[in-house]
């Protein structure tokens, strides 16, 4: 399964195999020094001293450092007001998400019915429609029944489930052994009794998944809440941040404090959860 | 007696199958169904949210999109040129990045973690920090550009290289596609390498004609999804540029946005969605066409 074209083969002598890995190792160290010079551009800018942020040429490491632009930044946005905004709306989302999704996958994976194959064709044919087609009904709509502005229009669609995590659940459901329902119906379980005692105890590792990509996309999430969140007092850490950067475009180390602090959330919860972001978005690629 | 229990059975089936899955179909007819007929509708009419009023003009919408409206062109064209641009070497630069992964490297794990990494960023913060990174006179890369004698290009700030500079964050931002590819490089079987070994290959044709054209299945996932999504391109452009310098990064997904949600023009950005829409299934009947010719599924 893992293994690989460079590193077998009788033919090919120890030497050129050496000479071949070093010569990637070459170019990955080359490729990883250009994927995070921008993390310790952005930190190390966050750190500089005003004076320091402009000199020609730059400095990789402050010489003088001035963790007092943290301070700095959080009094000059609204920083916890945005943060708790987007606390709430990923807890939310997120929430429903997971609940959704696990309910709605029971129907396409463990209960036989008639068009059940029809409805899950539509519902993957439905991830190719551009999201910008539905967005100005749903915008029209959204502020006639007066939810904007308000994180409602971005939350509430999550507890109705979304195609991609049921495409996930549902495939994941197919692999649990039916003897499982079986045995339960014949002990006379209900299919709520089913679902909520015997499938959802084992779909753990999907439904972890699904709250991180959940986590992850409504923490970065910038045009639903540049749509929605029309009022200061609703903005998120995205749109806070987006209008602070259009007013203040040459605060640099403000800017790069208050970035920092909103990357470090996902950051940490990558190092935590990689192998199940990882094995997630490959499960995405199998589609293809 | 058997039958009539069957009949049961089924019925209960179906009830129970329509009761898991209707969350689903509520969000399929009101987050879906009744959005496209009434964006449908809409670009039928003048429909204006300030004055919240609109009347059926036909398809006077259309014609002022293709008569009227100078911008129409001017960010269709850009978006399908930064489309391009960020899937072509989007694709380039992934497959390699791959490639490399998949040589059984030492550290791999720690490679794969700082090639995703930036796919993790929130997109503002990344866009604020490439601003930084590519001002002309302060920033990072033009300093290191100067220390080895090259006099950097204005990036953002030029008309020339502002969208060529967006497609580099958005490549530096592709991490998920590497892990895809990565995937499917892990899933070739080892016994076509071995064959081809017996017959005489070298490093180049298992390359050429095991290596890439088992990997076209992924391309042709990038290509999809990544035309559905360049396509509607709209956060990174908006915060990096505002659409300049000379609105050569302006993109179409600003275009319907500034239409709609600033205009509040919601009948005419609805017909611009449209032709959006058109576009992309365009563009993704001659992907999957074209597919049969160059995708290979056997293993």
């Amino acid at each position: 399964m893992t293994d690989t074209m460079i590193s077998r083969g009788p033919v090919r002598s120890r030497r050129s195999r050496i000479l071949s890995q070093v010569g990637a190792h070459a170019v990955l160290v080359l490729m990883s020094i250009i994927f995070m010079l921008p993390f310790l551009w952005m930190i190390s800018s966050s750190l500089k001293p005003n004076a320091e942020i402009f000199r020609q040429p730059p400095t990789l490491f402050p010489e003088e450092w001035r963790p007092y632009n943290y301070v700095e930044a959080i009094k000059s946005i609204n920083f916890f007001g945005y943060l708790i905004n987007t606390i709430r709306y990923s807890f939310f989302a997120t929430l429903g998400a997971v609940l959704s999704n696990s309910f709605i996958s029971y129907g396409f994976a463990r209960v036989r019915w008639p068009g059940r194959e029809i409805l899950f064709y539509i519902t993957i044919a439905t991830m190719m429609l551009p999201g910008i087609v539905t967005a100005i009904p749903m915008f029209v709509f959204f502020n006639r029944i007066g939810w904007v502005p308000s994180i409602k229009p971005l939350v509430v669609p999550a507890y109705f489930g979304g195609a991609f995590y049921i495409f996930m659940l549902r495939q994941f459901m197919l692999t649990l052994p039916q003897e499982l329902d079986d045995a339960a119906r014949i002990d006379g379980c209900s299919e709520l009794g089913i679902f909520s005692r015997i499938v959802v105890p084992l779909i753990k590792p999907p439904i972890i998944a699904i709250t991180l990509f959940t986590l992850l996309g409504t923490w970065n999430d910038f045009v639903g809440p540049l749509i929605y969140l029309r009022d200061p007092r609703h903005y998120t850490l995205s749109v806070g941040l987006q209008l602070y950067f259009t007013q203040h475009g040459a605060e640099w180390s403000y800017l790069m404090a208050a970035g920092t602090l909103f990357t470090l959330p996902m950051i940490i919860l990558f190092f935590f959860a990689q192998r199940i972001f990882i094995e997630g978005i490959t499960l995405t690629g199998i589609k293809g | 007696m058997r039958l009539f229990e069957f009949k049961k059975q089924r019925t209960r089936n179906l009830f129970w199958g329509l009761f898991f899955v209707s969350p689903w179909i509520f969000h399929l007819f009101a987050f879906l169904v009744y959005p496209i007929f009434a964006s449908l509708y809409f670009s039928f009419t003048d429909f204006n949210m300030l004055l919240y009023k609109g009347d059926w003009i036909g398809l006077g919408n259309y014609r002022e999109l293709f008569e009227g409206d100078p911008m129409f062109f001017i960010s269709m064209r850009n978006t399908l040129w930064y489309s391009f641009l960020a899937l072509s070497i989007g694709v380039t630069v992934d497959i390699i990045a791959a490639l490399l992964l998949n040589m059984k490297v030492w550290g791999l794990a720690a490679y794969r973690t700082i090639l995703f990494l930036p796919a993790m960023v929130p997109g503002v913060a990344a866009a604020m920090t490439w601003v930084w990174i590519l001002n002309p006179k302060h920033g990072l890369l033009n300093a290191m550009l100067a220390s080895i004698g090259i006099d950097g290009p204005y990036w953002l700030a030029s008309p020339r290289t502002a969208m060529i500079s967006i497609v580099m964050v958005t490549t530096w931002a592709s991490g998920q596609m590497i892990l895809i590819y990565l995937a499917g490089l892990q899933d070739i079987p080892t016994h076509l390498y071995e064959a081809a070994e017996i017959d005489g290959a070298n490093a180049w044709h298992r390359m050429r004609y095991v290596t890439l054209p088992l990997l076209t299945p992924q391309v042709l996932f990038n290509l999809v999804m990544g035309s559905i999504g360049t396509l509607q391109e709209f956060a990174r452009p908006y915060v990096m540029t505002g659409g300049g310098p000379a609105n050569s990064t302006y993109t179409y997904g600003m275009y319907i946005f500034h239409r709609a949600f600033q205009a509040m023009r919601m009948g005419l950005a609805s017909s611009a969605a449209w032709m959006l829409f058109v576009v992309v299934l365009i563009l993704t009947i001659i992907i999957l066409r074209s597919s049969r010719r160059w995708v290979v599924y056997e293993r």
